[in-house]
This record gives structure tokens, sequence and C-alpha cells, in this order.
């Protein structure tokens, strides 16, 4: 099969994994039509079938809520866990030890992260455990028609809920302060980018945490709505343009570099991520420099999309328990049943 | 005055965070070392330093070893409890007190004993000024060991034991125990009848706390993952989990085949179990009440997704924070029951300490047979009191992972599988797990409505189909669960029904009832509800059936009334709980209080015979319940050694 690869860049049906866009497909989507996270599925689709990465060598995980609906819709040949809200990072951190070649890829919501999941998705964080962690933020709640969520803004009009009284919760902000090791915001009406950002995501080696504002049609749309397409198209401050490398690919550009400042992030899988810088000097790995522009773009309404912060220095969850090289779960009862001598010495041991 | 040898009770009174248990696992680890029946519960408060906490040891030649509820010697170390103490012991009783306590002794009907505790220590200038109150404690076991015959020889194993072969703190113990016991030879006169005598009932037996041995149960049944919250008193099973894994698990390679995982909660502590059970690993997390109040979500989740995983509930007093540190059986319908919507989950019920070892590593064969939670229900006198066992013997079935489908059996088949078919029959589906790279192999789990292919399915006779094979599959595991242990009595007009740790009291108890009031019982300790066909069979076979348990409102009875609804007469709630491990008085006076004289057999058989038993014969009726009574207890005792 490798044979017939066809050059990096080329347009072809088939991957470097033998496999055509079809089998990196889910179910048709059963969400609103226009909604953002059917967008961001489909960018989900395109960079697992671009990377090659085989569907079976990924795990994806969810919580509840619309958002949580969504793995049903990419990846129908990856296992998945469709959990309870606000606890998709534990069903992760622990399914993620059965075999820790495995990729994994968390989707998850404003409602489901930032409320009531709060502390699993600050827990995640500051456990690096290696996975992607999507979360799809339109600030209301949508299967329980139209709350406020913890990310809506204050003093948004909602029809039955009146005015939102409550600051929000930035979820780029917590992740940060909660030494998450890659954080980065986009927004479902780029989806260029939301592609770039989760290929860049993907080959992180840790939690990748992105922040994907994904205006709800329904119930959050309105023009004056931060989490809107409308709001979200007039205030997007990209902080750098990103092209992601594949490892094994010659680096070759989307489309020419503008001039600007460069920096390239190696990743530890070999691939690179380069930025493009807009503002002067921005470096992403710098983590008191994130906070700044953060705390700088809050105060002015900004919607900074891009890659916010970058670690690759941070040892992930598993790496730290020195786990042996086959997955745990293809160990089998010599593996892990200690020989029958060993009951004497237990028993030796009880006084 | 009469001698009392091997058969008495000792209370020792301290203040928590004194250090004094060394000391009490000294006194009790001797005296298992000299080869006589011995328990030591440790009843403490939920506090790090101050509050009082007593220590309570039973000695018993017959191996009757619950706790007894009067205190035949008691050690005062305590101001804060020293008139309480005083006012415990039983008449004719020895009380030891700490000299430097100046309060009145106000009673003449017990023998009293000053020690002189800081003295002692101050004399000795091996001991830093730090460690003074913590070895003082050893005075009192020295004085102790003087006056009632502990072996010094056997004290000295106990704190090598303790400490590990360390010589320096051993030695510094061991002599500050000589100077008290010295002391006491010089300056106190034995005026009490309590006397320790060497015998040979431990021989062959080991001595463990259930949560070590449930860890070493699991590392034994192969654990992979664990994570957990820290709470009484379940902490010390995970921790145990972290002694014994790098031991027994080691490789050459020096690399691990486990992960034990502190959560930052139990939510998140069941959620990655769940996690790793979904994904093929033996997965367990370890708890208590209020942490299993947190997990029921998640238990749910695993009951409709068909996850295997093992829950550890060491059960301390609920409601709420209850009392955090007393001992309770008050979870049994909670797990029966866990979740909401209509669920049902294997509960199963250690009694002993070799038990938790046994029930670490059939947990784990239990749940991937079964894929569902399987719950143990341990509890703090368990879980955290040091008792006598029967050594660990080594699992004897080879591990059970249950219906898992491999890339292999994938290609047999075609790719054609259904998650959640029953194509066996017996309501246990098959399973694929993550990691298999047959493209047909991955599945989506969820906790919605699904069909037979996992999919999302809202159809009335889908979700109808799917909880009927539920129903069916807890049917199937009374196949693969514990049986019940009978204690046989061919005499018994009555049987008696418990679980976990009230057995050593029911034993007790049985004992008093034949002998003082000719009442014959037959004793089965429930090891897993649902129930197997042997609780059935007891039940027929007795019109009435005490079922005795350590919670206020009887929740085995109230399982078991709804299980056999045709036999709910028969059934005769005896539950009790006040925090204390169980007593032979509360479950006899229990008992007693609800037992029917006439019982439809007895009836019968009057009826059939003369109106009136002869005097004679009720006492040769008495004479041999007596017999039999110390021959089981003998049994009974024997049945433990290896």
């Amino acid at each position: 099969m490798s044979q017939a690869l066809p050059m990096a860049g080329a347009p072809a049906n088939t991957n470097k994994a033998g496999l055509t866009k079809n089998d990196y497909r889910g179910n048709p989507t059963t969400l609103c039509q226009g909604c953002g996270h059917n967008s961001i599925s489909n960018q989900i689709v395109a960079a697992l079938f671009e990377m090659d990465i085989v569907p079976e060598d990924v795990m994806k995980f969810s919580g509840i809520g619309c958002s949580s609906k969504s793995p049903t819709y990419f990846l129908n040949r990856t296992f998945g866990f469709n959990s309870l809200h606000g606890r998709m990072p534990s069903i992760a951190t622990g399914a993620l030890f059965a075999d820790i070649k495995m990729k994994g890829i968390g989707v998850s919501g404003d409602g489901d992260s930032a409320s009531i999941g709060m502390g699993q998705f600050k827990h995640v964080m500051r456990r690096n455990v290696n996975m992607l962690y999507i979360v799809e933020n339109n600030g209301v709640y949508g299967l329980t028609k139209g709350q406020f969520s913890a990310t809506a803004e204050k003093g948004l009009h909602l029809k039955k809920q009146g005015e939102n009284p409550y600051m929000p919760v930035d979820i780029c902000m917590e992740a940060l302060v909660s030494n998450a090791s890659f954080v980065a915001r986009s927004f479902a009406g780029n989806p260029k980018q939301v592609k770039e950002l989760l290929k860049a995501a993907i080959s992180h080696e840790g939690i990748a945490v992105l922040d994907i504002i994904s205006p709800c049609v329904t119930f959050n749309n309105q023009e004056n709505a931060f989490h809107s397409y409308a709001w979200g198209k007039d205030h997007e401050e990209p902080l750098h343009e990103i092209s992601y490398i594949a490892p094994r690919n010659e680096i070759i550009l989307e489309r020419e570099m503008e001039e600007g400042e460069i920096r390239e992030v190696a990743m530890h899988d070999g691939s690179t991520v380069i930025l493009k810088n807009l503002e002067k000097g921005y470096d992403p790995t710098n983590r008191f420099e994130a906070l700044r522009v953060m705390e700088e773009a809050q105060r002015n309404n900004w919607l900074v999309t891009g890659l916010l912060y970058i670690n690759t220095a941070k040892p992930t969850l598993t790496s730290i328990y020195n786990l042996v090289d086959t997955p745990l779960n293809s160990l089998t009862e010599t593996d892990l049943r200690p020989e029958r001598s060993a009951i004497d010495k237990v028993n030796a041991l009880m006084f | 005055m009469n001698k009392k040898v091997n058969d008495f009770s000792i209370t020792v009174g301290t203040k928590n965070g004194s250090g004094s248990s060394t000391a009490n696992n000294t006194i009790l680890r001797s005296i298992f070392k000299m080869g006589i029946p011995v328990s030591g519960k440790n009843l403490f408060p939920s506090n790090i330093q101050g509050l009082p906490t007593w220590y309570t040891i039973r000695v018993n030649k017959d191996g009757f070893i619950a706790r007894q509820e009067t205190n035949d010697i008691v050690i005062a170390m305590n101001p804060d409890s020293f008139a309480r103490d005083l006012a415990s012991v039983s008449p004719g009783g020895a009380f030891f007190h700490a000299d430097d306590i100046k309060q009145d002794i106000t009673r003449a009907d017990i023998t009293a004993y000053p020690m002189p505790i800081k003295a002692t220590v101050r004399n000795d200038p091996n001991i830093p000024n730090d460690y003074r109150d913590l070895v003082g404690n050893m005075v009192y076991v020295g004085v102790l060991a003087q006056m009632i015959g502990i072996d010094l020889d056997k004290i000295l194993a106990a704190l090598t034991f303790h400490f590990k072969g360390k010589q320096k703190p051993i030695d510094m113990n061991f002599n500050a125990l000589k100077a008290g016991a010295e002391w006491a030879k010089e300056n106190l006169e034995k005026k009490d009848p309590f006397h320790l005598e060497t015998m040979d009932k431990t021989d062959g037996l080991i001595m463990a706390d259930g949560n070590t041995a449930a860890a070493i149960g699991s590392v034994f049944g192969g654990i992979q993952f664990a994570a957990w919250y820290p709470i009484t008193p379940a902490s010390s099973l995970a921790e145990s989990l972290n002694d014994y894994l790098p031991m027994l698990r080691k490789r050459e390679d020096g690399k691990h085949t486990y992960a034990v995982v502190q959560a930052e909660d139990e939510l998140a502590a069941l959620g990655m179990t769940v996690g790793a059970g979904w994904a093929g690993l033996r997965s367990m997390t370890s708890t208590s009440g209020p942490g299993l109040s947190l997990m029921t979500e998640f238990a749910g989740l695993a009951y409709y997704a068909e996850v295997p995983v093992v829950i550890w509930d060491v059960q301390r007093i609920g409601p709420s924070t209850g009392l955090p540190t007393r001992t309770s059986q008050g979870d049994l319908t909670f797990t029966h029951f866990i979740g909401h919507g209509d669920s049902h989950s294997i509960t199963l019920l250690p009694g002993d300490v070799y038990e938790c070892f046994e029930f670490g590593w059939k947990s784990f064969d239990i749940a991937e047979r079964l894929q569902t939670p399987v719950f143990v229900l341990s509890d703090l006198d368990i879980g955290m009191n040091q008792w006598m066992s029967k050594p660990f013997q080594y699992p004897d079935t080879p591990m059970d992972r249950g219906k898992v489908l491999t890339e292999k059996d994938l290609e047999e088949l075609k790719g054609n599988w259904g998650r959640y078919l029953d194509k066996d029959g017996d309501g246990i589906p098959y399973r694929t797990l993550p990691g298999n790279k047959h493209p047909m192999s991955a599945y989506f789990t969820r906790g919605t409505g699904h069909d037979e292919n996992a999919r999302y399915s809202e159809d009335a006779e889908v979700y109808l189909k799917n909880m009927e094979r539920l129903k069916k599959k807890f049917q199937t595991a009374k196949k693969y669960l514990p049986k019940p242990i009978l204690h046989k009595n061919s005499k018994a007009t009555v049987g008696i029904l418990s679980y976990g740790s009230t057995e050593n009291a029911i034993f007790e108890a049985q004992h008093q009832l034949a002998n003082e009031h000719g009442i014959q019982s037959e004793f089965m300790r429930v090891r897993a509800v649902p129930f197997t066909d042997e609780v059935t069979r007891l039940i027929e076979k007795y019109d009435q059936v005490f079922v005795v348990e350590m919670n206020r409102d009887g929740q085995m009875y109230q399982i078991l009334l709804t299980e056999y609804p045709q036999f709910a007469a028969k059934f005769k709630s005896v539950a009790y709980q006040d925090g204390l491990p169980a007593s032979a008085k509360w479950v006899r006076e229990g008992i007693l209080a609800k037992y029917e004289k006439q019982t439809k057999a007895a009836v019968k058989k009057t009826a059939s015979k003369t109106k009136a038993v002869s005097k004679s014969k009720k006492e040769a009726a008495k004479k041999s319940t007596r017999k039999t009574a110390a021959v089981k207890s003998k049994t009974s005792a024997k049945s433990k050694k290896k």
C-alpha cells in the first residue's frame, strides 16, 4: 500500500494510511442546521485524514450537551465514550492509560466544561493528560433550550432568560492558569484556522485545549452577542497565522508567508508549527505574555484567536507512570498475577 | 479469688494522636503470638490530636473474639476521660492509671494500680525529650505485661515487626517497657484475677487488617488501574496498593504494569476507573459512604453502559458525614439499588480479613465476566483493625477476562457483531477493547438509550429489550458469585442470616442462646447479593429467620422481603447500630426480643406428644446443648487455622 502513496501535498483520494476521507466520517449530524459544531466536526475529519492518523488509533470522548453529541458525527471507526455531564476528563484520563500510544480527542461544551465540569476541566489540565480537549463554546445551553452558560458575557439578553447578571468564565484563561501545556482559541466561522489548530493540537503531547467559539444559531446568534457569527467575524483578532507541517512532508506552505516575525514550534512527533506573529514579538511559549494578551483582549472586547500558549517540555500524565511498552490492556495473566511463591512472601509480612 | 485465664477484655483510654497505637498493637500482637485467640479494635474519634480515644482487646480461649461490652481491665492514660474510664471497669476488674493524673479513685469494688509513666521515661537518659510521650505508652504495656503475664519475648517480636527490625526504636521502646515491667514487679501486688497462659490456638494464623488484605488480593487479581480520593476508613486500602504493587509486580525492566491515581474527588475517581475499565483494564476504586454518594451517577452509567469496575466501600456510619470513624453496615440497600432508574448492582460481602483478600482478586473476575460494576462492602471494623486470619491463599482459578472479541474473532465473524447483542442467551454481551485494530471493532459507548449495536435509540421496543436483558444478566450473575457460608447445626429450630463483620458476635450469641435459653440456631453468612439458591434453602427450612445486621433499618431484611415475599412472615429483623463493632450482647438480646417460642414445628411436636415436658428432659436438653456449643466453638476456632 505504501508504494502507491501519493506525493505529499498532491491531491488524492487516499492518504498515507491508505484511507479515504470517508473512513473518517461519522453519522449524519442531528444538530441544528448551521450549527458551528458541525463545521468543527468536518474539520476534525479533514485534519485526521490529512495527518494520516488511523481511526483505530484514536479514542474519542465527550460529556453531555450539544457539543458532546458531536463525536457521533466524526470518526465512526474510532472507539468513543459519550459519558456524563462535565465528566469527560475523568473518563478520558482512565481510558488513555489502557494504551498510551493512542490519541485522545475530547469534545466538550461551555456548559459541560465551564460549569458542572469545571473541577475536572482544571484537573485534567494540571495532570497534562495526553489529549486534545475541544470546547465548542456558544455561551448557551442548547439541549435544554437556551439558558445562559458560564461563558456568556455579562449583560447578554436572551429571550426567555432576560439579562445575564454574571461575569463570564474564559476557557483559555482557566486552562492557562491551571497549567495547561497547549492553549488555543479559534472561531468556527474560520474553518481553515480551526483545522490548522486541530492539527497542531493533535501533534502536541499533553493536554491541548482548543476553545472554539461556535455560535448557536438557534438560541444565541444575535448580532451583538459575543458568541455570534457576526460578532465573531468583526471582533476576531488573530494572534498569528498558523501553518501546520506534517513530520514526513517537506515544508510546503499553503500560501506565501507574509512579512513579519516567524516563530517555529517543534512538536513531539517531529512536526512543526510555524506561527506568524501579527503582534510584534508575541511569544506563545511565554505564559506571562499569554496571560497579558488575554487580559488585554478581555478589556478591549477582542476575540483573540490562534495559539496562545505552548509548552512542549512538560511530561504527560502517563509518561510519569513509567509504564511497560505493551499497551496495558493487552497484558495477560502472566504479566499481571504475581507468581505462586509471592503468596508466602506476603503471608510472612503479615506478622 | 478465682483465676480468670485467657478470658477477659482490656480497654486502653488515651488521647488521640499520643502515639498509643504502637503500644496497643504490641499488646495485641504479643498475645496473638502466645497462641491465644485475640482481637483488637480501635474506637477512635474523627480528630488528629487531643480527643479521647480507646482501644479494646478481647482475649478468649474459646475463640469468641467479638467486642465485649464489659471492660475487665482498663488502662487510663487520659485525664479527660479518667472518670469515664474508671466508671467503665466491671466490678472485680482492674484499673491501671498514670500516676500523674491526680484524680480520686472512687471505687472500692475494683483493683487500682498506679503507674509511674512520666517518672520512668524521665529517668531514662536514652529517650530524647520529643519521644517521651510516645515511649511513655510502652511503660503501661510493661506494667500490664508484668501483671497479666504477657511474654516479654513475644513483645520483642511484636516490636521488631512493628519497627521493621530497626534496632534503635526497638531498643528505646523495649527498654521503657522493661522498666515498666520491673517497676510493677517490685511495687505492685497482684489483686485482680486476670492471667494469660500460652496456648496453641493461633498456630499458622496471620494477623492483618482488611484494607491491606483487599489491596494484596487486588494485586493477585491483576489490578491495572486504581483511582481514589482520601476518605476514612478507606484510604489505607489505596495506600496499601502503593505499598504492595511495587514489590509484588516488580519487573526486570523496572517498568510498571499498573497505575494508581489520586483523583480530585470521588466523581473523578470513579470516572477514571470507569474509563479504564471500559478500555480493558482491571480497574477499581475504594471509598466510603459519602464518596459513594458522589459516585452514584457514574455507577449508573457503568451499569447501563456495562463497564466492568470494582468499587470497594469500606463502610462508616451515615447519614451524611455521620460518625466518620465508626463502623457500620449501612450501605447495603444503597449499593444494591445504586443509580436512578431501574438498576441492580452486584454486591460482595466479605466477612473477615481473609475474604477481603479473596474478594480482592475474585471481584475482578466477576466484574469482567458480567461487565458490570461490582461493589465490595467491607467496613471500618474489618478494614482498619488487626484481625487473626488464616493465611492468604493463592487464587485457585485462572483469571476470567470475560467475553472480549479480538481482531481474530472479528475476522471470523466478518465484523458481524453487536456490542449489546445477547448472543449466548445469558444476558452477557460481547465487547471489544480500544486498541483493537479491526475496522469493525469500534463502537460508541453511551449512557443514553442504545440498541444491540450500541447505536442511539429512543425506540420503546429497543429500550424494553435491553432492560430485560440487563435483568437477565443479574440473574446469570448468581452463578459467578461467592456462595454463603453455612454453619450447620442439626438441632437448630431457627435460622440466622447475616453478612460482613458480625460473624464473631453471632457465634458467641448462638452459644449463649443455646446454653442459657435453649435456642438452637443454624447460621448462614451471606457473601453476595443477588442471593444464591443456598439462601433460599435456609429460609425454606426454618419458620423464624433472624436477619442480623449493623444498621438502623434492617437493610438486608428489606432486600429479603422484596426477594422472598412468600416468606415475609419468617423474617425477623435484628438490626442495630451505634457505631461500635458488633457484640454478642446485642445479637443475643435482639434475637430474644423477636423470638417466638412456639414455632410451627414446635406446635406440631407438642401436639403429637404430651403437653408438659418433664423437668428432667429439659435439663438433659440443656446439657446436650452445652456440649454441642463447646464443640462448635472449638471447630470454629480450628476452622480458622490452615
